[in-house]
């Protein structure tokens, strides 16, 4: 703020110091992980010293068939949940964006509501309800669990995209007599594709990042991959654990990549 | 049924049947009595919110009253409320800097803030104790450097935990700051210096208005998911300090009181609840 109150200069977009900030925190978010990726390379077994670079955690991690098991959990359980939550959010984003609702403003609440709730009470509620309803902990759960806290993020996007979509065409598909069906799938779907891709891929990751929820509702042959990392901290932090962790946010950055390239794309 | 209502009925319902009616049916647990190993017996009881403020003292029943939880309640409004501040420190700074480079840099400066949010949670706060440990590099450069003779305590503390919670929300406060300042015409500011405005009369009626809803969102997205927060504490406290978050799932784990984990999260909903609702009826007023 003091930088701020200082700016007669004439330039009041480079504000001094602001840079500086800006470097600080990217590096803040960065070193971390890139250090965890560094040791994961490591020949030796230690993790706080480098003897030579080597692959052969990755080996072990590969090997590692509970791993293997929970790597495929969640990628499973991301990828239903996102395509369920991203059918029913383009639904909703078709009837909040081009019709005409009662009570938008309740419904907007009620779409946006996964994203007010804390994640330890989402977690909490959805084991008692579970348990309570007789479904119990187990894959099913997690479906359900992870279908409904990705529905906000897949419908942000899709709502966007056909938000800033021309209704004229179709419009125009309708005054040529296409009928409504005919009409979604050949003007409206083509056309909203990249914001389904992009709802789709932001739910997929948000339910492979999820550790709280999935750790109170897998039961014994569910387990997902955060939910096993954790578990391997038992041990404390091992180069298993940097081998995991590195993987993992290279998925991540491979997801986010992918979004911010289709997205760049849309105009 | 009309056809928008149809679209609509799948997502809404959804969340209503699996996450509104849940947090009810949490409401309605915290009232009920616990069962020995999970779960509980269906007797109404306000022995879980009694709880919270009083124990029971297990020969005479005598209620006496015992600030523990009231203190771990009141730890995670605090390190929650340190780190929506310290997120606003370092996250304003850094928006005003994305917000004013050539558009072609901006995109890149987003994403570039952006992507270590989409990396796991876990991940992240395992790499940042691997980075705090007593073995672990700041230690490591610190000591062959001479500025510190032993490890500096850098983990499993409070220090650690607000680190953690800074470096899991920095995002969401950059973003909608990011957003605010984004919108605005720096032209205004000249005009106010044109007109003879102090920085400090330009700082507060041009440039704060501005930033308000950026402020609030920001806050909001820090604070709400600090308080309720689990892997920093659990990870970087080393189960040292608890915060709400995890007294809340242990209940569901080791200890097995149901009743009194609905309870703390019946709590922990209010707060977010009135927190919310606060924000959008300023909002409301603002724009009226």
């Amino acid at each position: 703020m003091m930088a701020l109150l200082d700016t007669r200069a004439r330039d009041i977009r480079n504000l001094p110091g602001v840079g500086v900030t800006a470097a600080l925190a990217v590096a803040f978010l960065y070193a971390p992980i890139l250090f965890l990726m560094l040791y994961s390379f490591n020949g030796g077994r230690s993790i706080s010293r480098l003897d030579g670079l080597s692959l052969r955690w990755y080996r072990a991690v590969f090997a590692n068939e509970e791993i293997g098991g929970a790597a495929l959990n969640s990628v499973l359980l991301a990828v239903i949940a996102a395509s369920l939550a991203t059918v029913m959010a383009t639904a909703a984003a078709l009837a909040m964006v081009r019709m005409r609702v009662r009570r938008k403003a309740a419904a907007y609440a009620v779409l946006n509501f996964p994203l007010m709730v804390p994640e330890i009470v989402t977690a909490i509620a959805s084991l008692i309800f579970f348990s309570a309803v007789g479904l119990g902990l187990g894959f099913g759960s997690l479906v359900i669990a992870h279908t409904t806290f990705c529905i906000p993020f897949a419908y942000l996007p899709i709502a966007a995209r056909l938000t800033s979509m021309d209704a004229g065409l179709e419009v125009a598909a309708a005054d040529l007599y296409a009928r409504p069906l005919r009409r979604f799938a050949l003007i409206t779907l083509p056309l909203l594709a990249p914001g389904l891709l992009s709802g789709w891929l932001l739910a997929f990751i948000v339910s492979l990042d999820d550790f709280i929820i999935s750790s109170m509702l897998a039961g014994p042959g569910s387990t997902t991959l955060p939910v096993h990392l954790y578990s391997m901290l038992r041990l404390g932090i091992t180069p298993e654990v940097n081998a995991v962790s590195s993987l993992m946010v290279l998925a991540s950055a491979l997801v986010v990549i992918l979004s911010g390239l289709i997205s760049r794309r849309k105009t | 049924m009309k056809l928008h209502r149809l679209l609509l009925a799948p997502s809404l319902g959804t969340i209503l049947i699996f996450m509104a009616l849940p947090i009810a049916l949490t409401t309605l647990y915290s009232i009920l009595s616990p069962a020995q190993y999970g779960g509980v017996i269906w007797q109404p009881s306000g022995e879980a919110y009694v709880r919270l403020l009083f124990e029971r003292d297990i020969f005479d029943d005598t209620l006496s009253f015992n600030a523990d939880y009231l203190q771990i309640l009141g730890r995670s409004v605090v390190q929650a409320g340190i780190a929506t501040i310290l997120c606003l420190m370092i996250g304003l700074p850094t928006a005003w800097f994305i917000a004013t480079r050539p558009p072609a840099q901006k995109s890149l400066c987003l994403m570039l803030v952006t992507v270590p949010y989409w990396v796991n949670l876990l991940v992240r706060t395992i790499a940042l104790l691997l980075m705090l440990r007593d073995e672990g590099p700041i230690n490591g450069a610190l000591q062959s450097m001479g500025l510190a003779d032993g490890p500096l305590p850098l983990a499993y503390n409070n220090f650690a935990i607000g680190l953690g919670l800074v470096s899991s929300f920095l995002p969401f406060m950059i973003l909608p700051l990011y957003a605010a300042i984004e919108r605005f015409d720096f032209s205004l500011l000249e005009a106010a210096y044109d007109l003879h405005a102090s920085r400090w009369q330009a700082v507060r009626s041009v440039i704060l208005p501005i930033l308000r809803p950026g402020l609030i969102a920001g806050g909001l997205l820090v604070f709400i998911p600090g308080i309720g927060s689990y892997l920093a504490p659990d990870i970087l406290g080393g189960g040292k300090t608890l915060m709400l978050g995890n007294l809340i799932g242990m209940q569901f784990q080791g200890s097995r009181n149901w009743p009194f984990g609905a309870a703390l999260s019946t709590v922990l909903m209010s707060v977010t609840l009135i927190a919310l609702i606060l924000v959008a009826r300023r909002a409301a007023r603002e724009e009226a």
